[in-house]
């Protein structure tokens, strides 16, 4: 191996250094006395940053080229380095959320941070993989984690439920994945999507058995998305471990992963199926016009915050799909970098809310009460003015209400569509955005109208209040400003 | 044409101000608070009226006009520009929320800051929704106005308040979703323009034209509000605050009005002359139906809220009947409403701080007690009527005469108005106010303090100056109406 390829291999720096990083967490924790679990903590923070200014580097040393390593298995361009540094950035920001919370229920162990790291690495894998293989591996390296992590707090029932709940689904939800690659390597005897991309074409215009055996692996590949994403008929997970699990694993479970499931879903379908656009998009229509449906309805029925926001990410994980399934018109890309872009976009801006919603949710419950049931938002703005606002930015922002970022998230994705002549997918898109507007509202009518109910929680401070702040009004900011952003996600789309 | 961002300065000044209110800490330094929520509004008033000082009177087209890009990717523009139609809208508003600082600043006792900063953002913002030429930012500008609107209704409403304000943001976002569409829509028609004048200019098909027609309806037929969307509004006046009364009346149904000329009559003429028969039957039922509901009320701020339903009736009447007078006269009249209808809710505030109920049955012989107060009341009452020289009359006049050009039956209906509203009017200020003393609270009371009577006083001039010499309003609106009457009367097909 020549040492040009060998530096070549550079270009997977991030995902080494969180590795060696991860591995080193381990063997640091262990002089980790601290109940705080301070040099743990700052370790894998550190760790972040290092990775992050890895991606960043990568980034700039690309200059805007898209590159194949480890034979084709491993792609870095610009749509890997933006997702990563978001992955980067919201991992980071999980951990300043959930040190305080988790401090307090002693689940705070070099386990949670050390699986976190790994997780991060499968969505760091993800969202570079350019073939069946890598992505098969860095989906199951990031679910078994997470199956870990909702198992965390072992003494709690719920939590135990939740976990194996996820893990059998999970399991059967892997395995339908892989038996659609199985029949897409089959018909186009290649892993790389690179290959399985123009093969498919001209498999799926020659004959119509090869054709069929295709959709059939594609039927599967979906399948597999949508129990990834969370989109209805494969939702039922969702709302359990939601639920179940401590929050500030629901925290990283509701974050983090989504970027990497929409990785999985660009590249798997928009990279590796094009020709088949026309069958997947209608598959992501009866999707999302479910998921919005049942998500929606479903959470004004909940009681549970953890569980409303759980089918709330439902229907938003619908919504995303409408900006995926409108980028082809008539087997014209031209509306490929909007819709893409909007659909980017869109859940780079939902996993900024989730992350709000969570956070906030967290900071409430500390102090031994746990904050996760509607009742317990009553009042909220009597008792922590500042709380309630960011909670209010967010609920707003999750409805879609100018001027918040959640607004420019439906926005550009219901603009693609209209764009792509499926006006009827923004009726109902729009009227589904109503009925959610519904729930959120009822938050917001619990922390200002009502009077506050049982004891006041005192105000939780520190890092996590001021990153808190911060995520709030970058919502607000990126009502007011979206372009930047928004620019980001097109440029890194047209990188595809 | 180089000048000071003045539109810019109308929307940030009052938002800045609220943020800073907002930021000035909780009700320990309410007297702060108080103090800059006032200079706030005051300046924001202030900024408006060069706007009216530099108004170019020949100029049919948008004037103090701002642009600049904001969002490349879809071609949005931060976009601003007033003309005749809209540039009375920005001032009222201004003038208005001055009032409704000073009105709340004894009553409002618990988180005033919060109170003052959500008045003074919805004032920003609405002058947003007025100045807005880009399609986009007038959207972002008519949704944001709900979230202060809402919170002001649930955190200082009455009992029922949760309910209204729910009602009444989900009524509203109902609406204004389908507009969405309808502006992305015409963004793709016109090759990837959100600029509303751009639009004016832009052919579409009678199927296009009446789809979108209905897009648009909902969004200001919600807002304005119109039979048979309107019951939102007699829930939300009641519960609201006074303050919340005030600008929901004066100002905000404006923004479903402002609408119609904006986006429906000049970017579907056609299908605005196809479905004017309908929106001039809906008018009816408002003016007429409402007018008779009003008759019955028992509760004071109900009966506003439908007098102020059935006068907007009359506004969307004379835009649908496409001529001079009638434009020209519903634009008088939603200026006209904006001054009578805040009056009359604050005349309500007045006698509601006193006695905490409003129960037109727990009153009578009012004026005994306070005579100052019921001759203020009475003037706002004539104008509700439309007396002549009172504000009300200038508007429903013209809308009349307007009405007469187009069909004599028409304008007789409409003139129906003049008798149920003086019916509903001064039935309710009769009991209200004549009589004999009608209980030991009526005979405790206390006539108006001078902050009441400066709030009421301004008012009252108001009323009189626009009722005695309108011409200051109506120049202004002239050259504007008149282009878009020409307009109007091109087909687009």
């Amino acid at each position: 191996m020549s040492l040009a390829q060998l530096l070549s291999h550079l270009r997977a720096l991030p995902e080494m250094v969180l590795l060696a990083g991860a591995c080193a967490l381990m063997l640091v924790d262990l002089a980790s006395k601290s109940e705080t679990r301070r040099l743990s903590y700052l370790f894998a923070q550190g760790v972040l940053l290092i990775a992050f200014c890895a991606t960043l580097f990568v980034l700039s040393e690309s200059e805007g080229k898209r590159y194949y390593i480890f034979y084709g298995l491993f792609v870095s361009d610009l749509l890997s380095h933006v997702l990563k540094l978001f992955a980067f950035i919201t991992v980071s920001a999980v951990l300043v959320y959930a040190r305080p919370y988790l401090h307090e229920r002693g689940l705070l162990k070099g386990e949670f941070l050390t699986l976190l790291l790994f997780a991060l690495l499968g969505i760091l894998v993800m969202i570079s993989a350019n073939s069946f293989l890598s992505l098969y591996l860095g989906l199951e390296l990031l679910t078994l984690c997470l199956y870990a992590l909702v198992a965390l707090n072992r003494d709690s029932a719920a939590s135990t439920e939740a976990a194996m709940k996820y893990f059998v689904l999970g399991a059967l939800a892997s395995g339908l994945l892989l038996y659609g690659m199985s029949m897409i390597y089959g018909a186009t005897g290649s892993l790389l999507f690179t290959d399985i991309g123009p093969q498919t074409a001209a498999l799926a215009a020659s004959s119509s058995s090869m054709r069929t055996l295709l959709v059939f692996g594609l039927v599967f590949v979906v399948a597999g998305i949508a129990f990834k994403l969370g989109a209805v008929p494969f939702h039922m997970w969702i709302p359990d471990v939601y639920h179940g699990a401590s929050t500030a694993v629901t925290l990283v479970i509701g974050t983090a992963p989504k970027l990497a499931a929409f990785a999985m879903a660009l590249r798997l379908l928009v990279n590796g199926l094009p020709a088949l656009a026309v069958d997947w998009q209608q598959m992501l229509v009866v999707l999302a016009v479910l998921s919005m449906a049942l998500g929606n309805l479903a959470a004004i029925a909940q009681s549970n915050l953890k569980r409303m926001l759980a089918y709330s990410t439902i229907s938003h994980m619908g919504f995303m799909l409408l900006g995926l399934l409108s980028g082809v018109v008539g087997g014209n890309r031209l509306n490929a970098v909007d819709a893409y872009g909007a659909a980017m976009f869109y859940t780079a801006v939902y996993v900024l809310m989730s992350l709000g919603a969570f956070g906030v949710l967290l900071l409430a419950s500390r102090q031994g009460a746990e904050c996760e049931r509607l009742e317990d938002m009553k009042g909220m703005n009597r008792r922590d003015p500042w709380l309630a606002f960011l909670m209010l930015l967010m609920m707003f922002s999750l409805a879609g209400i100018p001027p918040m970022a959640g607004f420019y998230a439906k926005f550009a994705v219901i603009s693609a569509v209209v764009q792509a002549g499926q006006l009827w997918l923004a009726v109902a898109a729009v009227a589904f955005s109503l009925v959610g507007a519904f729930y959120y509202l009822r938050v917001v009518k619990l922390m200002y109208f009502d009077d506050p109910a049982g004891v006041a929680v005192p105000a939780g401070g520190g890092s996590a209040r001021w990153l808190l702040s911060v995520n709030g009004l970058a919502l607000l900011a990126l009502g007011l400003l979206p372009q930047g952003l928004m620019a980001l996600c097109q440029a890194a789309i047209r990188s595809l | 044409m180089t000048h000071a961002p003045l539109l810019s300065l109308a929307i940030w000044v009052p938002i800045v101000a609220g943020l800073l209110v907002l930021a000035a800490g909780g009700d320990r330094n309410a007297p702060l608070q108080r103090a800059l929520a006032l200079a706030g509004a005051l300046l924001g008033f202030l900024v408006t009226l060069p706007l009216y000082a530099g108004f170019d009177l020949a100029q049919p087209g948008m004037q103090f006009v701002e642009l600049a890009p904001w969002i490349p990717q879809f071609n949005v523009h931060y976009h601003l520009g007033v003309d005749g139609i809209s540039v009375l809208f920005v001032l009222l508003n201004s003038f208005i929320t001055v009032l409704v600082v000073i009105a709340g600043w004894s009553v409002i006792g618990s988180r005033v800051g919060q109170y003052y900063a959500s008045f003074l953002m919805l004032s920003g913002v609405m002058n947003g929704v007025f100045a807005a030429l880009d399609g986009v930012l007038f959207y972002v500008f008519f949704e944001a106005t709900l979230i202060p609107m809402f919170i002001i209704i649930g955190v200082w409403g009455g009992a029922n308040r949760v309910y209204a304000a729910l009602k009444f943001f989900l009524y509203t976002l109902a609406g204004s979703l389908l507009m969405l569409v309808a502006l992305l829509y015409l963004y793709g028609k016109s090759g990837s323009s959100f600029a509303i004048l751009d639009w004016h200019a832009l052919p579409l098909s009678l199927t296009a034209q009446t789809w979108l027609f209905f897009g648009f309806l909902l969004a200001f037929a919600v807002k304005v509000p119109m039979w048979p969307v309107h019951t939102w509004l007699p829930d939300a006046h009641v519960e609201a605050p006074t303050g919340g009364s005030v600008v929901l009346a004066a100002i905000m149904l404006k923004l479903g009005a402002y609408g119609f000329v904006r986006f429906t009559l000049p970017i579907l003429p056609d299908a605005s002359r196809e479905l004017a028969w309908l929106m001039i039957a809906l008018s009816l039922v408002a003016v007429v139906y409402i007018g008779l509901v009003a008759l019955v009320q028992t509760d004071l701020k109900k009966l506003i809220a439908y007098s102020s339903i059935s006068h907007m009736g009359f506004v969307t009447l004379g835009f649908f009947v496409f001529n001079a007078w009638g434009v020209e006269g519903g634009l008088v009249q939603m200026i006209s409403h904006g001054f009578v209808s805040a009056a009359l809710f604050l005349c309500v505030g007045v006698l509601y701080d006193r006695m905490h109920t409003r129960a037109i049955a727990d009153y009578g012989g009012v004026a005994n007690t306070m005579p100052r107060f019921a001759s203020l009341m009475m003037l706002f009452a004539m104008a509700n009527c439309g007396l002549p020289a009172t504000s009300g009359f200038v508007g429903e006049f013209m809308v009349i005469m307007g009405a007469m050009q187009k069909n004599f039956w028409l304008a007789f209906a409409a003139a129906t108005t003049l008798v149920f509203g003086a019916a509903y009017t001064l039935w309710m200020y009769k009991r209200v106010v004549f009589g004999a003393v009608a209980n030991a609270q009526v005979a405790a009371l206390k006539d108006l303090n001078p902050r009441e009577a400066l709030v009421l006083g301004l008012l009252a001039a108001a009323v009189l100056a626009m009722g005695v010499y309108p011409l200051p309003f109506t120049e202004v609106m002239h050259a504007s109406v008149n282009e878009l009457l020409r307009h109007v009367a091109q087909s687009k097909l």
